[in-house]
This record gives structure tokens, C-alpha cells and sequence, in this order.
């Protein structure tokens, strides 16, 4: 029996969902639409009576007060003027709300449950012309990559597939080179030729065809997401080889730098560092680019439900206790008649994006603090998104073991078919068919599961009931086995790998990327203790296998042996390929125009750009407090909505200490030199950690590139040039990296055409600071306090915003002084760690001019600044140049009156001075070069100038 | 001798701001235990050997089908005795975010009882439509009953941070009630303690009902989180107005552990 049930909102009050539909609607452009009515609809399959239907309605379902419900019959109108569509989910794509409904049915009492899906009724009334409803089904109302829309009579329910075993190899002996790149293609194994004719010479000296579960683990170790056979590759760059380009660069500094409060980097899951005498932090952040493009609500939310597993899965398990996010969007005003095919809109991206980090980070209890946005129009058919975890855990449970004999244990979710091919997909380039054929890439996430998985691991982890833990990434068991494993060997049993439906192949079972799975390895003693503690809280554990020590990877299906490899070929049986790079500096135009007398409407346009302007409307949608650990928030200020530099929070309830959280990025000086681009995006995450009152002293940073095609050797050659600022840089600063992640391959095929993203750099930065109270917000606070500007501003405003006003991208990129920088830094360290340090607020995109504005809005005063007081070591003489250039290694800082000479003294011997003051009248005034007012503006106009544009 | 006071903080799939509750309760003396609630159902603990019951924030069962519900239901109908002895017994339990949710649709508020108890209000979706996390001002009812907020005077500031959290009496006629026997225990408003628009009412709750008491005063029902201010560090202009000796939400827990201690 199936029972269908509406649940709709009663009459008089509202319905935000439906509202937000209609806006959607409208936003479309579609004529006609009145109203949007919104049904919840369930489907109940079971051997109960109509009596327990009703039961379920009324006592579960619906909220009494505000709702009502249908049992098998329709809520709302009905009429020719009422268009009503239903959506449901794909088959096979996990309904979230399964498994808690299936357990709410059962506290009731209710036996004979066999199903639970949902799906989503609109009843729209207007006159809608039939060409526009589909497109109101595809671009307001459903995600055709995992949904569909249903008709009366439509099946729900699906019987359940039985798969018969057969094994499968694959005739890759007898063939030729053609037939080869035919079997990888067609595979969607996304392995080159002379990758393909490597594991052809190794199973032809074994005198066998792989199997096709063989075939496919070689292709995921050996994938770009799991290898980073690029950057760790030969390359030959303007004349040179270098061998392993991560190793060189960004590995080499940390070696060299040696911290010893560096506990384990670029070995396991995330960095990791110590935070006092007891315990170590770890950070972690990732890419989950193309699932976001296809499916931004999934792709985002799986996106943090990865990354929270990395932290999870470091060392013996870390507690997450933060999460951190960056994406880069098409503009979200682009023209839809623009938009290449197969792509969706940018601020539905946007919208999913957010929604999903939103829904996953919430719902897990981590407080997402810290973040930016870039936009620009060569992410429209790419868009980045980065996610970042950090997790804590006591300092000696940072390192695994591996042991023979142990249990191979998978913790958490089931496995379905989900996110087949992940990781061979994330390293190819989309196409506007990518929706059609790699929709199984695509993955559902589900928090509350990984929440429980979370909850027992860390029971489990203090009760030392496991040695080991990794997570189920991309690549899924393949991946977390064949890794954790490689030095021992090990034996899996495919068929007790629990699975949320039946049909999977063995293949499938292998490689499925669904979401919230961790693997640990048990000790035989601890195996009753650790499967009893996770089953007491409805966690599924289940043993698939063992350690061997023969280190051979063997896989079995019900006694069947369906695959046997080699660890030391699957491992280092990857023929290193030697790829070309070349880099030249592009000429750009210089842009040719008079000095504006008055540079108020620039910085009014610069404040209400996409990239600058104010991201609140994101930032709320994410619980940044939750742990209770909340020092400086995102958003600070009198009241409440000025942009802090860096987040501040305290992981241990019971201490001062605290962690500082920031990024650095821009992307835009990258189109003039990829060396500078990275060079100022570790001194932007440096300088936001110290204008909240950090210091270098405990500072570690996360490189993260997300780069074109780098087969194509301009690609390939920018990505050079960055990791050699990275090395070169962090070097000079003192800040090691920890931990990395490399998206290759994020070009968009359209029409023909390949357009690659921006090279796109993200640079995280973790700190620990000794004592929280000492922290400074960007705010200014009182009236007759002083204004130093310290740093040295140059006419660098190629890439600048300013440039951008007037269509420019110029050539003089801001570059960092690798002497003078650290020396700045640590002078501002030792002022804010006496106190002598009121506000501060970082310069970066539309400099001096953005930074005084957000720091007077934020604090409700106005400020007076003079720009002829502006130190400036190149002469630089005009006052927009002065006002807007993005020099690095600059922050502008609020004194008071009575600490003057002591900050004067702790910044003595560097570049700085003083160039105005805070005042009453809340307007912001910045006198020119000669002597006139080039800026008179009311702070408030400013402040709406930078809100107006996400007020969504 | 002084009582030790023992408070349970209970926990589901999807309870996330537990640690901070219970830390909240033994800053202030108690001593706080996290139970999973199948170790209840199970019988391993009883609510008995407690004094103080919370539930705290979370999205407890993924909030699937509406906050709170599937929490709310598994109280009804598998603790229902426990819960109601409990507070016959003169104990107090508490409830914050998610856990007022559980505390509405369970019908142990307002009326106090989750045995037969009907759903008299509801907590449901923001009017903004999104989950909103800010910090707002409440003005304390000087006439409720409610024993949790006892010596708290004139308006405090916690944040809030959630989805569903517009308050919506089933009636004129249960507002009126609520109203007259004092159990709306804070209001939003706004920062001079004028009337809150938005979003000083973050959600558009009627009659800006921020929490909610039983009529005995023992039950609390709040959503806002007074977990999130009990540092001086937390408050969201520190680094403007200095630091104060203690966050606003101590107060809360602190009341209730001296309740405990003067009366059980």
C-alpha cells in the first residue's frame, strides 16, 4: 500500500519557501505568474492500515498550528488558471529524509514500514505559456541532475534490482593505441596514453587481462585528485626541468623552516600544529569545484561534509571546530542570453553554494567563521569552491599505525551509487554535456549522519578502540583502503559493505564516493567494544576486511577474487610524464586619464562592486557561533556588520589561547603576474592574522590552486611562477606551509572554445594566539583617537579596482618587500600585544580609500585623512593613485592620543605615519596632494553603498 | 551541606551545542553529563537521578519534517513517565533553540505536560526565510514566573541563530493566556528597548516572544542562546565597550542551580 500525503501552510500565514519560489520565478523573466502555492508531499509504502496513515499525518507530519494535510488528495486550488507540478528525486538518489521519518514512524509504534520518499508540489496560478513552464521546472524549481518532475501515476517506489555477479576484464592486452584511449575514455578512466600502455606492460607481464575493479582502482590512485601527478611530475620550464614542482616549492620552505611546533604536515588528511602543552590543531582546505557547478546545492554541502572528514581523519581523529569557505562566481548580474549552454545562472550558483554550506555546517555544528567571494566573468562556467575544516585533538593521537592483522572497519553512511567516478571526473575539463553523462558524480549529503559518525568517533578515539582513520573521499574504499594500506597490504570483502540499495556492482561498491563513510583500522581485541559503542548510537560499522602484510591489494565479491594488485605498482607504477611550461609577462595597456577632482563617486562605485562589497547576507545564513568558542566574528563592529579582517575563536571552552583564521586571494593580479598574485595573497593572509592582534610567531599557511588545463604550457607555467613566489615568500615571512590541494583542469567547453578560470590561488591562514583578549577589530572607536597609516604605498594599481573603474588592467602589479614586510609585521604584533592599538583594518583591494570607509562605517564616526602625509617611497603624486593603490604590506591603524609616543616607538625605523584622525561627524573627508578635498562623503551613504548590492 | 546539583544535557543525532551547555551549567557549579538519549530509552540512565533536564540547540534529526518533531515525538512517546515525573518532582529543565523547539511541538510548553499534551504554539519559519544568526536584545518579564530568570533585570543581549523561530500561538485566546499568567518570559526588542522591527524581532515571532516559561516557572523555553554569552569575549562589541565580568547568559544557568539548591 502507498499512501500520499500533502502538507501545505494554512491559510493567513506565510510561506517563506513558496515566496521564494515566486521570486525566483520572477526573476526568470517569465510572464503571467501570480501565485506560488508549496505542498510537501510524502509517500508512505507499508503494510499499515489507513488508521496509522492518519496517525502518521497528524501526530508526525504536520505542525498543528501552522499546517495542514491530505491523505490521498490534493491541498490548494485546482482550475485551468493553476498549473500544478510535482518534482521528485531521481531514482537512486538518497532522500534525506528517509531514514529519520522510517524512525520517527517506529517510536510511534508503527510496524510494517517499507518506504519513505518526498517530493515537492507547486500549484502556480497565472497564465503561464507552455514553452516558459519547463523552463520554470529547470531553473526555479528543480535540479534535472537529481531530480525529475512526476505525474500523477508515476512510479516512486522502485523494486529492488538484484545484481548477479559476473567478472569482468578487460581485453587490454591485444589492444592498440587507439583502442587503449578508447577503454580510458569510455571508462571515464581519464588516463593518458602512455599512462594506459604502462598498466598494459604490467598486466602483460603478468600474463592476464586486469579486471575491470582493478583497471578502475590503478585509474583513481593514479587521477590527478589522487596523485597530483602535475605538480609532482617532471616539468620543463623556460629552459629547465624540475623535478616535482610541490616538493621544490611549497614542501622545500616548510622543511627548511623547520618549526618545530610543526607536528605533521603535507603526510596525512590536514596539517596539523600544536596549540598548547595538550593539544594540536589541524587544517584542511579543499576543492569541490565541478559537483558545484552541476549541482551547487549537493556539490557545496558534500563539499564541506568532505573536508570536515579531513580533520576527522588526521592523525587518530581531530574534533572539528571550524569551517571556512571561499568560492568564485560568474558576476551575479551576467546576462542570461550569455550564458553558454548546459551552464546554470551565476547567482543560482550562488544561491545553491551558499544554501548548501549553510544546511551542511549548521546541521554539523561547526561554525563557519571566515571567508570571501570573488567574481568574475571567466568563473561562469567554472565556478570555485573552496572548503576549510579545522579540527583539534590531544597532541598524542596525531600519528596512526598501522598493523597487521587489524580490522578494515567502515563507519557511517551506506554505499549507493552515488559519486561514481568522482575523482577521475574532478580532473577532466567540463563540457556542456557534463550534466548528461557524469551526473552520478554528483553526490548527496546527508550532515546528520556524519554529526553521529563524528559524535562516536571521538568516544571511540579517547577510548584508543582503533589505530588508524582515514576518511571516504574521492575515490571512495578504493582510495581510503588502497592508501592507508600500502604499506601492508589488504583483503576486502566487497559484499559486506553495507548498502543503501541493492544492484551495485563489486566495481561500484569500490569506487562509489558516497558521502559520510570513515574507515578505521581495528585492533582484533577492541573489535566487539568499538562495533557495541557505535551501534549504541545507531552508527553503522561493519568489518569489510583485513591488514595482510603481503602488501597486495585483494578484493573479493562473495568468495570470488575480483581483483588482486601489486601496492608497490598501484602506488609507484605511475609513469612520470614530462610537461611543458612557459611564461611570459602579457602586456596590458596602461590606462590614459586626468585625475578626478573629486574621488568620492570612485570609491562609492569601488564599495558597491561585487567583490568588495559587503557579504552579510551570506555570513548570517551561516551559524558562526556555535561551540560557543566565538571571539572576534565576521562581521564586527558598532553595529554589528563591518567586515573583520580574520575570525577569531577559542576551541578549548576552559582557555584564552585561541586560533586566527584568514585568507588571502586575488586572482585579478594574476593576469598580470602569477608571481606577484601569490606573493600577495600569503602577505594579505599574513597581514589580516596581525591586524586582528596576531603575530608570525605560530603562523601556518594552506596553498590551494585552482588552475586551467595544465597540459596547455601557459597554464602551466603561471602555476610555476606562483609556487615559486609561495616558496620564496613564505620563506622570507616565517610562515610554513602545512597542508595542500591542488583542482587542475577547471576550463568550461563551449561552443567549441575552452575557457579557462583566472589562475586562482587561495592562500588559508591558521595562527595561534597566546592570550584572545588581546584581540583588535577593524571598527574605529573613539572620536579624537589618532590614524597611522603604516606600510609603504607605490603606484601599484595594476589589477587594482580602481583600474577596473576604468576598464583597465594595467601592468604595475603590487609586489612585497620581503625584507621590510616581516619587520612591519612584527612591529604591529608588538604594539597590538601592548595595547597601544585601538583598531586596525588591513589595505587590500581598493586600498586606503575602501579600508578608511569600512572602518568609519563600521564604527558609526567619520575620519579626517590627509593624503600628502601618506609615506610613499616612489614619490607617488597623485591623490588617487594614493588613495586606491593595493600595495601590500599595509594597515591603518587607530591610536589613542596618550599612546601615541609609545606606538611611534614600537614602529620606529619602518614606514609610517600619521595622516589623520577620528571624528564626531560621521562623514569621511581625505584632503588631496594639493591641499583640496578629493573625498567628502557621509559615512552612512558609504555604508549603503557596500550593503546595496547582496540585499537579496 | 550544600546539594551537588546534576545536570543532564541530553543529546540526539544532530545536538550540536551540547559541550557549550554543559560547560554553561559547570561554570556556574553543576555537574553537567551529556546522555545520548537511546542510553535513557534503553533504561542504562534515568532521568531520576537529575535535578536540572536540558536539551539543548541543534537540528536534532536533521530537523527533517519540521524542528524539533522527531525529538518531540521520541519524548512522547517513549520518556513520557520520566519526563513527567521529573517535573512533578519540582525539577527544572531547559530548553534552547532546537530544544524549545522539542519543548513546544512535545507540549510540555506551555502547558507543562507531555502526556496528552497538545500543541498549543509553534516555532516555525522565519518570516526572512533563511537561517539568521545575530545578536539581539531581550526585555525580561518582571512578572513571569519563571525561576530561571530570576534577578535579571531590563534587557539583556544573546544571539540567535536558527531557521525556525517565528512564535505562533494556535489562538488569540492561548496568547491571551500566556500573556496573563506571565509565561512569556522575554521579548525581543529593540536596542533602546523600542519596538522591535526587523530584524531586532529576527524571525517575526508574535508579540516578539522570544521564550516561554510552563506555569510553574520551572520549564524554560528560549530561543536564543544564553550558552553563546557566558565570556566576556563573547559579546559581539567587546573589543568596542571592554570587557564585562561575565556574560549575560550566566545568569540563567546560575539561577538555575541555586534553585536547585534551595529547593530540592
Amino acid at each position: 500500500m502507498i499512501y500520499r500525503i500533502e502538507v501545505g501552510t494554512k491559510p493567513g500565514f506565510r510561506d517563506p519557501h513558496a515566496e521564494e519560489v515566486h521570486g525566483a520565478i520572477r526573476e526568470l523573466g517569465v510572464p503571467g505568474v501570480q501565485s506560488v502555492a508549496f505542498f510537501r508531499v510524502y509517500y508512505l509504502k507499508g503494510t499499515f492500515d489507513r488508521k496509522a496513515a492518519e496517525r502518521i499525518v497528524q501526530e508526525l507530519l504536520i505542525d498543528p498550528v501552522t499546517q495542514e494535510a491530505a491523505l490521498d488528495a490534493k491541498l490548494g486550488e485546482e482550475g485551468p488558471d493553476i498549473w500544478s507540478v510535482e518534482i521528485a528525486y531521481k531514482p537512486g538518489v538518497m532522500d534525506p529524509v528517509e531514514e529519520s521519518a522510517r524512525k520517527a514512524i517506529s517510536d510511534m509504534g508503527i510496524r510494517g514500514l517499507e518506504g519513505v520518499k518526498t517530493a515537492r508540489r507547486y500549484a502556480i496560478r497565472g497564465n503561464i505559456l507552455e514553452q516558459d513552464k519547463s523552463l520554470i521546472i529547470d531553473k526555479a524549481l528543480a535540479n534535472r541532475v537529481i531530480e525529475r518532475p512526476i505525474q500523477p501515476g508515476d512510479r516512486i517506489f522502485f523494486e529492488k534490482i538484484e545484481y548477479q555477479f559476473k567478472l569482468i576484464e578487460v581485453p587490454l592486452l591485444s589492444a592498440g593505441d587507439d583502442e587503449l584511449l578508447r577503454i580510458s575514455r569510455e571508462g571515464q578512466l581519464f588516463l593518458n596514453l602512455e599512462e594506459m600502455k604502462a598498466i598494459q606492460q604490467h598486466f602483460k607481464r603478468l600474463g592476464r587481462n586486469p579486471t575491470d575493479v582493478e583497471l578502475e582502482t590503478i585509474a583513481q590512485t593514479w587521477s590527478e585528485h589522487c596523485s597530483h601527478k602535475t605538480l609532482r611530475g617532471l616539468i620543463e620550464y623556460n629552459g629547465h626541468v624540475i623535478d616535482n614542482l610541490l616538493k621544490s616549492t611549497i614542501v622545500r620552505v616548510t622543511e627548511e623552516l623547520d618549526k618545530p611546533w610543526c607536528l605533521s604536515v603535507f603526510k596525512d588528511n590536514s596539517g596539523v600544529i600544536e596549540f598548547d602543552e595538550q593539544d594540536a590543531v589541524c587544517f584542511k582546505v579543499e576543492t569541490h569545484n565541478h559537483p558545484s557547478a552541476l549541482e551547487p546545492y549537493g556539490g557545496a554541502s558534500t563539499g564541506i561534509g568532505g573536508v570536515i572528514r579531513d580533520p576527522l581523519g588526521t592523525g587518530l581523529g581531530a574534533k572539528p571546530v571550524a569551517n571556512t569557505d571561499v568560492f568564485a562566481f560568474g558576476p551575479p548580474d551576467y546576462p542570461r542570453e550569455k550564458l553558454p549552454k548546459g551552464v546554470l545562472h551565476p547567482k543560482r550558483i550562488m544561491k545553491g553554494v551558499v544554501a548548501g554550506v549553510r544546511d551542511y555546517g549548521n546541521r554539523m555544528g561547526i561554525p563557519t567563521v571566515n571567508g570571501s567571494i570573488f567574481f568574475d566573468e571567466r568563473y561562469v562556467g567554472n565556478p570555485l569552491v573552496y572548503a576549510g575544516n579545522v579540527g583539534i585533538m590531544p597532541k598524542d593521537k596525531v600519528e596512526k599505525q598501522i598493523v597487521v592483522g587489524d580490522a578494515i572497519v567502515v563507519v557511517g553512511g551506506r554505499t549507493g551509487r552515488d559519486g561514481i567516478h568522482g575523482a577521475t571526473f574532478s580532473s577532466g575539463e567540463l563540457t556542456s554535456e557534463s550534466e548528461e553523462i557524469s551526473s552520478g558524480a554528483v553526490q548527496i549529503g546527508n550532515p546528520i549522519t556524519e554529526k553521529k559518525v563524528v559524535d562516536t568517533l571521538m568516544q571511540a578515539r579517547d577510548r584508543g578502540l582503533y589505530r588508524a582513520i582515514t576518511d571516504c573521499g574521492a575515490g571512495g574504499l578504493s582510495s581510503a583502503v588502497g592508501e592507508l594500506a600500502e604499506t601492508t597490504g589488504a583483503e576486502v570483502h566487497l559484499d559486506r559493505v553495507p548498502l543503501k540499495y541493492e544492484g551495485l556492482t563489486y566495481t561500484e561498491i569500490w569506487i562509489s564516493e558516497a558521502q559520510e563513510r570513515m574507515v578505521i583500522f581495528v585492533p582484533p581485541d577492541k573489535l566487539d567494544e568499538a562495533l557495541a559503542l557505535f551501534a549504541s548510537e545507531d552508527v553503522e560499522a561493519t568489518v569489510i576486511g583485513h591488514l595482510t602484510g603481503d602488501r597486495r591489494l585483494r578484493l573479493y565479491y562473495k568468495g570470488h577474487l575480483v581483483g588482486d594488485l601489486d601496492m608497490e605498482f598501484l602506488h609507484h607504477g605511475l609513469p612520470r610524464t614530462v610537461r611543458r611550461a612557459t611564461w611570459s609577462a602579457p602586456e596590458h595597456p596602461e590606462p590614459d586619464f586626468p585625475e578626478p577632482e573629486d574621488l568620492g563617486p570612485s570609491l562609492h562605485r569601488i564599495l558597491s562592486s561585487w567583490n568588495v562589497a559587503s557579504k552579510e547576507w551570506v555570513i548570517r545564513q551561516y551559524d558562526h557561533e556555535v561551540q560557543g568558542g566565538s571571539v572576534l566574528k565576521p562581521l564586527v563592529g558598532a553595529q554589528d556588520d563591518g567586515p573583520s579582517d580574520a575570525a577569531i575563536l577559542r576551541p578549548r571552552l576552559d582557555s584564552y589561547r585561541g586560533i586566527i583564521l584568514a585568507n588571502g586571494c586575488n586572482p585579478k593580479y594574476g593576469d598580470i603576474d602569477p608571481y606577484w598574485m601569490a606573493a600577495s595573497a600569503i602577505d594579505e593572509a599574513v597581514r589580516q592574522v596581525i591586524a586582528v592582534g596576531g603575530s608570525r610567531q605560530r603562523l601556518a599557511i594552506l596553498d590551494n590552486f585552482s588552475w586551467g588545463n595544465t597540459d596547455k604550457p601557459d597554464r602551466l607555467g603561471s602555476l610555476v611562477r606562483a609556487a615559486q613566489a609561495c616558496y620564496d615568500v613564505a620563506k622570507a615571512y616565517g610562515t610554513p606551509f602545512i597542508s595542500g590541494k591542488d583542482s587542475l583542469n577547471n576550463e568550461f567547453q563551449a561552443d567549441g572554445e575552452s575557457i579557462a578560470i583566472p589562475g586562482t590561488l587561495l592562500i588559508s591562514a591558521l595562527a595561534v594566539m597566546p592570550d584572545v583578549r588581546k584581540a583588535v577589530s577593524m571598527d574605529l572607536k573613539r572620536p579624537g583617537n589618532l590614524l597611522y597609516l603604516v606600510g609603504d604605498t607605490k603606484a601599484e594599481l595594476g589589477g587594482s579596482h580602481y583600474f577596473a573603474l576604468h576598464g583597465a588592467v594595467g601592468n604595475s602589479v603590487p609586489k612585497v618587500d620581503l625584507e621590510l614586510a616581516p619587520r612591519i609585521f612584527d612591529a604591529l604584533s608588538s604594539a597590538c600585544g601592548q595595547s597601544l592599538v585601538r583598531s586596525c583594518h588591513d589595505l587590500s583591494e581598493g586600498g586606503l580609500g575602501v579600508a578608511a570607509a569600512e572602518m568609519a562605517f563600521a564604527g558609526g564616526l567619520g575620519a579626517k585623512l590627509d593624503l600628502r602625509s601618506v609615506p610613499t617611497s616612489d614619490g607617488t603624486a597623485r591623490s588617487d593613485w594614493l588613495l586606491f593603490s593595493e600595495s601590500n604590506t599595509r594597515f591603518l591603524v587607530e591610536v589613542e592620543p596618550d599612546n601615541e609616543a609609545a606606538f611611534c616607538e614600537a614602529l620606529a625605523g619602518l614606514p609610517f605615519a600619521k595622516i589623520g584622525l577620528v571624528t564626531t561627524e560621521p562623514r569621511l573627508r581625505v584632503t588631496g596632494l594639493d591641499g583640496r578635498l578629493v573625498v567628502d562623503e557621509d559615512i552612512y551613504e558609504l555604508k549603503r553603498s557596500w550593503q546595496e548590492p547582496f540585499r537579496w | 551541606m550544600a546539594h551537588s546539583v546534576r545536570t543532564i544535557v541530553l543529546r540526539a543525532a544532530g545536538s550540536n551545542c551540547d559541550v557549550e551547555t554543559a560547560f554553561a551549567f559547570e561554570s556556574v557549579g553543576s555537574k553537567a553529563e551529556l546522555v545520548h538519549i537511546n542510553r535513557l530509552v534503553r533504561g542504562e540512565v534515568r532521568l531520576a537521578d537529575y535535578d536540572i533536564l536540558a536539551i539543548p540547540g541543534g537540528f536534532t534529526y536533521g530537523d527533517d519534517i519540521s524542528a524539533g518533531k522527531i525529538l518531540a515525538n521520541e519524548l512522547r512517546y517513549k520518556l513520557a513517565d520520566q519526563v513527567e515525573q521529573f517535573h512533578q518532582d519540582g525539577k527544572l529543565i531547559l530548553g534552547i533553540c532546537n530544544g524549545f523547539q522539542v519543548l513546544v511541538k512535545s507540549g510540555l510548553l506551555p502547558s507543562g505536560h507531555i502526556r496528552d499534551g497538545k500543541q498549543q504554539v509553534t516555532l516555525t519559519a522565519n518570516d526572512s526565510g533563511k537561517f539568521e544568526d545575530r545578536w539581539v536584545y531581550l526585555e525580561v518579564n518582571p512578572e513571569s514566573p519563571c525561576v530561571f530568570t530570576r534577578g535579571i533585570e531590563g534587557r539583556i543581549t544573546l544571539p540567535v541563530a536558527h531557521a525556525e523561530g517565528k512564535f505562533v500561538p494556535a489562538s488569540d485566546g492561548v496568547l491571551k493566556e500566556l500573556q496573563s499568567k506571565g509565561q512569556i518570559v522575554f521579548r525581543y526588542v529593540g536596542p533602546e528597548g523600542q519596538f522591535p522591527a526587523y530584524p531586532w524581532n529576527p524571525n517575526g515571532s508574535v508579540d516578539n516572544v522570544a521564550a516561554l516559561c510552563d506555569p510553574t516557572g520551572r520549564i524554560l523555553g528560549m530561543m536564543p542562546h544564553p550558552e553563546r554569552h557566558l565570556d566576556p569575549t563573547h559579546h559581539p562589541r567587546w573589543t568596542r565597550e571592554g570587557l564585562h565580568a561575565e556574560g549575560q547568559g550566566v545568569a540563567i544557568f546560575r539561577n538555575a542551580v541555586e534553585y536547585v539548591r534551595r529547593h530540592l
